[in-house]
């Protein structure tokens, strides 16, 4: 079974705070990792190819040093790793980034042989839109499950699958290949081994640009977004209120007075 | 196509070294220098430099101009489960009546499912100008495909100007797939919607890197522009039994119904009867809960406000509550009127998840728990006092 990861690299955004003098982002010593969703599409992958064989291709687009994330990702038992970088791709919204990483995967498919499977995290935890993975699978028109919690089976060249809904969940079956975001359910990601941590070390990155999977500046990045940021603001920072004082019970009677409305009508 | 520090202009204040979310910017020699490598023209900084010396050549128009002339009214996609119509799409055709009101366009509604007539006539009654619905015993519940093709089919046909969907599982999936299929922009996750009434501009607002800065985004070259918006952002519009419209029924060959996917079951597991992102009220708890037998008491509470129990991620990762109810960062993003946060330190990762709500008490031992900095109203002491305490004074305020 050979699958695709498709990874991000995120800014660690525990560490984003904002300066209440200055109303600015602190981003003193920030480090950049794996968006956290993309390690279960990770270990999802390594797992499959642990069960019926095959190849973990993980990919990427980024600036050249989302190279970390791909060594992390063979670090955990990835086979390939593949930077899309070039500067044509910086500013990309989820239509541009999902319409580069479709041609980056039609590369991969010609290069690596065909896949049964295309994994990606929920979403990324920068931008938390969720558009890119269905995007992907839109391009290439694959039959997509998203937020995937469990993979019951797979047999025949078809996978029954557990899609995450509001009040539980979804069973579904899909044949293959399919596009599937994964969440946090499915697994927990392992901790790399040793071996593994060696093996990433020495791994040769593939890295292609624009031009290598067949795409022109004006369709990537921010010339090919569809969408424009016209505006930053900070938002004004949320304050804490009121501490209420005196015994247990004056509290509790002086909270409840305080938001009856709130919860009466 | 680039960014570039103007020399001359920049007097190394470094103001714009601390707004980069990508530590893309360092101070060399007093001046501003961007390393390319890392930047990804997000836009974070110009607005920041009182100098402006930061230029930001945004691309020039797409060279194959569309023709934008013809798009006109505002859609909602009304997301409907076991032909219940969900809440969101009210919520949302609220706001596009506002939106249409302001450019004098038309609201309509596209239902999908099975034995919809009912529902189609209560979007009339909730705002709508015309529903069109496409019904037919195999779109009885939700499938990528079908959906898909349908939305897609609709829009060629009566290009809407903006087309709006609730940013659930469902419509998170429907219209990321949708936007592709017919070449629109899509913004996820809007918190403010407006309309620039003269150029027809839709003015996307939205949280990004992780809600601590906000971004105002436009679709100019494509059309329909697209937008999706999370459960309680905005207000349901009443019910007005006496409103009129029009219903409009589409259909389809049964080549556009066929799914290669196969819903095989619906399972529903949700603790309680409410779930976290349709709840007004939402008791949360956390670690100081201790295990999930004493989640029961959150529980007690909830039922009396007719609320829904939430969790941290921390009593969520020790098994005490199911990941449904998770809030926070790798959980639901929710803003409830009142979110009571009970034995919750209030890590950021929590904080991004819940901020928004109106209200937000917080009852924890630790005074100095960062969830007081952003609490409404604090209590400091112990849940397993406080908690019952607050149970028993509710019952009786409410008459229960």
């Amino acid at each position: 079974m050979n699958i695709i990861v498709c990874i991000k690299q995120v800014p660690e955004t525990t560490e984003v705070r904002i300066n209440p003098e200055t109303n600015t982002l602190i981003r003193d010593g920030v480090k950049s990792i794996v968006n956290p969703f993309d390690m279960y599409a990770i270990e999802e992958g390594v797992r499959l190819k642990e069960r019926f064989g095959g190849k973990v291709v993980v990919v990427t687009m980024g600036p050249p040093q989302a190279e970390a994330a791909l060594r992390e990702a063979i670090s955990m038992g990835c086979d390939e790793g593949i930077l899309i970088t070039d500067r044509a791709f910086a500013g990309g919204d989820t239509w541009a980034t999902s319409y580069t990483l479709c041609h980056a995967i039609k590369k991969i498919a010609q290069e690596f042989g065909a896949f049964d499977a295309i994994l990606c995290g929920k979403q990324a935890s920068d931008g938390d839109t969720a558009q890119v993975g269905p995007g992907i699978s839109s391009w290439l028109d694959l039959p997509q499950v998203t937020y995937v919690k469990k993979i019951e089976e797979i047999k025949d060249n078809r996978a029954r699958v557990e899609r995450m809904t509001e009040e539980g969940f979804d069973i579904v079956e899909t044949p293959l290949p399919a596009l599937m975001t994964v969440v946090k359910e499915i697994n927990e990601p392992r901790i790399p081994s040793l071996k593994g941590m060696m093996r990433s070390k020495s791994a040769k990155i593939i890295s292609w640009t624009a031009r290598d999977i067949g795409v022109e500046a004006k369709d990537v990045g921010l010339s090919g977004s569809r969408t424009q940021v016209v505006k930053i603001f900070t938002p004004p920072v949320r304050k804490g209120g009121e501490m209420l004082e005196g015994e247990t019970a004056d509290k509790v009677n002086k909270l409840v007075e305080l938001v009856k409305g709130e919860v009466t009508g | 196509m680039g960014i570039q520090i103007i020399q001359d202009k920049c007097v190394g204040c470094s103001l714009c070294v601390k707004a980069c979310p990508f530590a893309a910017i360092t101070m060399t020699n007093k001046k501003a220098v961007i390393d390319l490598n890392k930047c990804t023209l997000c836009g974070a900084c110009p607005p920041t430099c009182k100098f402006k010396a930061i230029l930001l050549e945004k691309p020039v128009a797409a060279a194959e101009k569309k023709d934008l002339s013809g798009y006109k009214d505002v859609w909602v996609f009304a997301e409907q489960k076991k032909g219940k119509v969900q809440s969101v799409a009210f919520e949302l055709i609220g706001k596009a009546r506002e939106l249409a009101g302001k450019v004098g366009s038309k609201v309509a509604a596209v239902l999908i499912g099975s034995n919809m007539e009912m529902a189609a006539q209560e979007l009339l009654c909730c705002g709508a100008d015309i529903v069109y619905l496409v019904d037919a015993p195999q779109l009885a519940n939700y499938q990528d495909e079908p959906y898909t093709t349908i939305l897609v089919k609709l829009i060629k046909k009566y290009k809407p100007e903006i087309v709006l969907c609730g940013a659930t599982f469902i419509g998170r999936s429907l219209i990321s797939r949708v936007a592709i299929k017919i070449d629109a922009g899509l913004t996820a996750d809007c918190t403010g919607l407006d309309i620039d009434p003269d150029k027809k501009l839709l003015l996307q607002t939205r949280p990004a890197f992780g809600g601590n800065i906000m971004a105002t985004i436009i679709t100019p070259n494509h059309r329909p522009q697209m937008a999706t918006v999370r459960h309680k952002v905005f207000a349901q519009p009443a019910l007005d039994k006496s409103r009129k419209g029009k219903i409009v029924k589409e259909t389809f060959p049964p080549e556009d119904l066929k799914s290669r996917t196969t819903l095989l079951d619906i399972v529903e597991e949700v603790e309680g009867l409410v779930n976290i992102a349709e709840a007004d009220i939402i008791v949360s708890g956390g670690r100081a809960l201790g295990n999930h037998e004493n989640f029961k008491m959150l529980e007690e509470l909830a039922q009396v406000l007719g609320g829904a129990v939430g969790s941290s991620r921390a009593a969520v990762d020790a098994g005490w509550m199911a990941y449904s109810h998770q809030v926070g960062q790798t959980g639901r993003t929710v803003a409830p009127k009142l979110y009571i946060a009970c034995g919750i330190s209030g890590q950021i990762q929590h904080l991004v998840g819940m901020q928004s709500s109106k209200i937000i008490i917080a009852i924890n031992k630790d005074p100095d728990a960062p969830i007081f900095k952003i609490a409404t109203y604090g209590i400091v002491g112990d849940v397993f006092e406080v908690v019952p305490a607050l149970t028993k004074a509710f019952k009786k305020a409410l008459n229960k």
